[in-house]
């Protein structure tokens, strides 16, 4: 065990935890962070994502003792944000979800390629958001919230 | 007094001529302070190109839009692209899963600044066929295509660079199988670079 003290939608949380341990169980169980949602557990579907240092990054497979100083950004604080707002806006106002369960994850990817990219192409949209899976199949509304918050941020 | 001398002048000189050949075939041996010859050059950049192609290294060496993966070099899953830098895009770059060291318990490898290499140092076709071992050893030793390293910095590269680190201890499957290695170890693996560079980086001749 040890503890670590990590940097949270800016605030600074210290936990006591196995250096092993995934970010996302750190999340979840220590800091009671339920947005972030457990999938697959082997970062294929995304539903884990959160930013880390700005990148769009599955939290089930980052040790905790790899974050260090590196500012940790959930679904539970991207709506301080102005581009995160804006797709959470748009992904209210274009009804994407279904059953939600990937939907915090797939907000975190569109936030991180508008923050690069504040005009993306159908393509862009399609090659930054392979990783995130939705069982519903909400993609094609997806891609209209993502095109929707860009239109609106800019 | 003045035949004498003159006796041993005939001496030396007839001493320093049956010494030559043994002193010619002397300098055509690799001694331990002469450089390797040409042909212990070759075979060991054939060593290094072994190293080179495995799918630890190849398969982020690619010439497409994208890196590979297993042993059968198939193309990255989730749709994963190369990107401007070769780090992928925004919202899915190689850190959003690979991160700074072997994630066994998921299966995702990891090393410092995973990334592809560039274009330029490609070490097969568009069609993922293998380049041969000329063409990799043209490439590689071209100044202009990698990234302006002399020999000196090739074996740096070889000695240092984390993802070359990393190709000799590659971690674990999701299945909890240790991944395959390259056919030498990181110590052979530069051993052979090293012996190579000291012969002057020779390529073989046939394409």
């Amino acid at each position: 065990m040890g503890t670590f003290r990590l940097h949270v939608n800016g605030q600074v949380k210290e936990v006591n935890a196995d250096p092993g341990t995934p970010l996302l169980w750190v999340l979840r169980e220590d800091l009671k962070m339920t947005g972030t949602k457990y999938g697959c557990g082997i970062s294929a579907c995304g539903a884990c994502t959160v930013h880390v240092a700005g990148i769009a990054t599955r939290s089930c497979v980052v040790p905790v003792s790899l974050v260090g100083d590196r500012p940790v950004v959930t679904i539970e604080g991207i709506g301080n944000d102005p581009v995160g707002r804006a797709v959470q806006e748009t992904w209210i106002s274009e009804d994407v979800v279904q059953c939600g369960y990937c939907q915090s994850g797939q907000i975190m990817s569109a936030v991180a390629l508008l923050k690069s990219r504040p005009k993306p192409t159908d393509a862009n949209i399609e090659e930054s958001m392979g990783g995130n899976i939705c069982r519903c199949g909400t993609y094609v509304r997806i891609r209209k919230a993502i095109q929707a918050a860009a239109q609106r941020l800019s | 007094m003045r035949s004498h001398n003159t006796r041993n002048r005939w001496f030396s000189i007839i001493l320093a001529l049956s010494a030559w050949p043994i002193l010619v075939s002397r300098a055509a041996e690799p001694g331990p302070d002469t450089a390797p010859t040409r042909d212990a050059g070759l075979a060991a950049w054939q060593q290094v190109y072994s190293v080179l192609t495995h799918p630890r290294c190849i398969n982020c060496h690619t010439a497409t839009n994208y890196p590979q993966q297993g042993d059968d070099r198939h193309r990255h899953t989730f749709n994963v692209t190369r990107g401007p830098g070769g780090k992928g895009v925004p919202g899915l770059n190689c850190a959003t899963c690979h991160q700074g060291a072997n994630a066994d318990s998921a299966g995702v490898p990891g090393a410092y600044n995973w990334h592809l290499a560039p274009l330029s140092m490609k070490w097969q076709d568009v069609k993922d066929k293998i380049l041969s071992s000329a063409q990799v050893c043209q490439s590689i030793t071209d100044r202009s295509k990698n990234d302006n390293l002399d020999g000196t910095g090739i074996l740096r590269h070889h000695k240092q660079e984390p993802l070359v680190l990393w190709a000799f201890d590659p971690g674990r499957r999701r299945d909890g199988t240790a991944r395959s290695l390259p056919p030498l170890t990181h110590d052979q693996f530069v051993a052979a670079t090293e012996t190579w560079v000291e012969a002057g980086m020779p390529c073989p001749q046939n394409p």
